[in-house]
């Protein structure tokens, strides 16, 4: 356990390098999941609305 | 290339490449982390705090790397016409904004314990916020006004006038005094740092790279998604 919390002190200046690293993944993990979120919400509108229109075509054939 | 701007062809070539970017992303930063962290040594003048490199130099590449590829993405659509360019710029923004707030988060944290302050408003430091600026203002400005196609034009402008700050960035150190260190990897001589200490920056930019390229696919996506469903919906108006 010794080690551990050495290499947590880091020399002094773990109090700066692991917000640094923890700052990093955050701001990137947050954007990956927002940007995951856009691509599937509009991904499944696109689909909906062509599934309507192709609803909609067949509608127009049958009349 | 003229095929490659088609939306549909363009992902023709990017879905099947996605898997194999996004593994190359996470080994990268998984392996850029381990020797950043555990195998390389602490710096003989800034002992341990040196790690904040590992993170805060890709990062700061990326900011300036990603804001290239958004000004010639901009240029290319503005002077052949291809949407795609405008998309890919668009898609480009918010990871190059997201970059550059790590690059001057790191830096201020890196800063503090090295140099006694936070911030300073050196050419470094303040050439990198007016980049922050202008990947915000490029966000605001291509969603601002109801016609997509104005907005992308206005936005393209910004980004390509923006991009004198580039270089201005790269040489301040140089053409200016400046707190910050001057250029240790990038330079005519070769990198005047250690292997120990450059693999992992080097493996990380690597990572980071790839990040970028794997979520400018997804997002990318999305966009050609989204202006798929406002034609679909102009087309319900109109009919």
């Amino acid at each position: 356990m010794e080690n551990l919390s050495d290499f947590f002190a880091m020399g002094g200046y773990g109090s700066y390098i692991w917000p640094a690293y923890l700052l990093a993944a955050l701001i990137l993990t947050v954007l990956l999941i927002l940007s995951l979120r856009d691509l599937r919400r509009n991904e499944s509108t696109l689909q909906t609305l062509r599934a309507e229109r192709r609803g909609d075509a067949i509608d127009e054939t049958d009349t | 290339m003229h095929r490659f701007a088609n939306p549909n062809q363009f992902l023709r070539i990017a879905n099947p490449l996605l898997p194999w970017i996004s593994a190359l992303s996470v080994l990268c930063m998984a392996a850029g982390l381990y020797l950043g962290l555990f195998q390389a040594p602490p710096d003989y003048q800034q002992g341990e705090s040196v790690r904040i490199m590992y993170v805060h130099v890709p990062s700061a590449w990326m900011a300036l790397f990603v804001y290239a590829s958004m000004a010639i993405a901009s240029a290319t659509a503005l002077i052949w016409r291809h949407p795609l360019g405008f998309l890919m710029a668009k898609a480009s923004a918010p990871i190059g904004a997201c970059f550059t707030v790590i690059c001057l988060a790191t830096g201020s944290l890196w800063g503090k314990p090295m140099w006694g302050t936070w911030w300073e408003w050196d050419a470094r430091m303040t050439s990198v916020l007016i980049l922050l600026f202008l990947y915000v203002g490029y966000m605001a400005l291509i969603d601002a006004f109801d016609d997509p196609t104005r907005g992308q034009r206005a936005a393209s402008i910004l980004a390509l006038v923006g991009a004198v700050n580039v270089p201005i960035i790269k040489f301040s150190v140089d053409w200016w005094n400046t707190l910050h260190q001057p250029a240790s990897v990038v330079k005519l001589s070769g990198p005047a740092i250690h292997p120990s200490m450059l693999w992992p920056l080097l493996i990380m930019a690597v990572g980071f790279t790839a990040f970028y390229f794997a979520l400018m696919i997804v997002r990318l996506r999305s966009e050609i998604a989204a202006a798929k469903i406002r034609n679909i919906r102009l087309g319900q108006v109109h009919s």
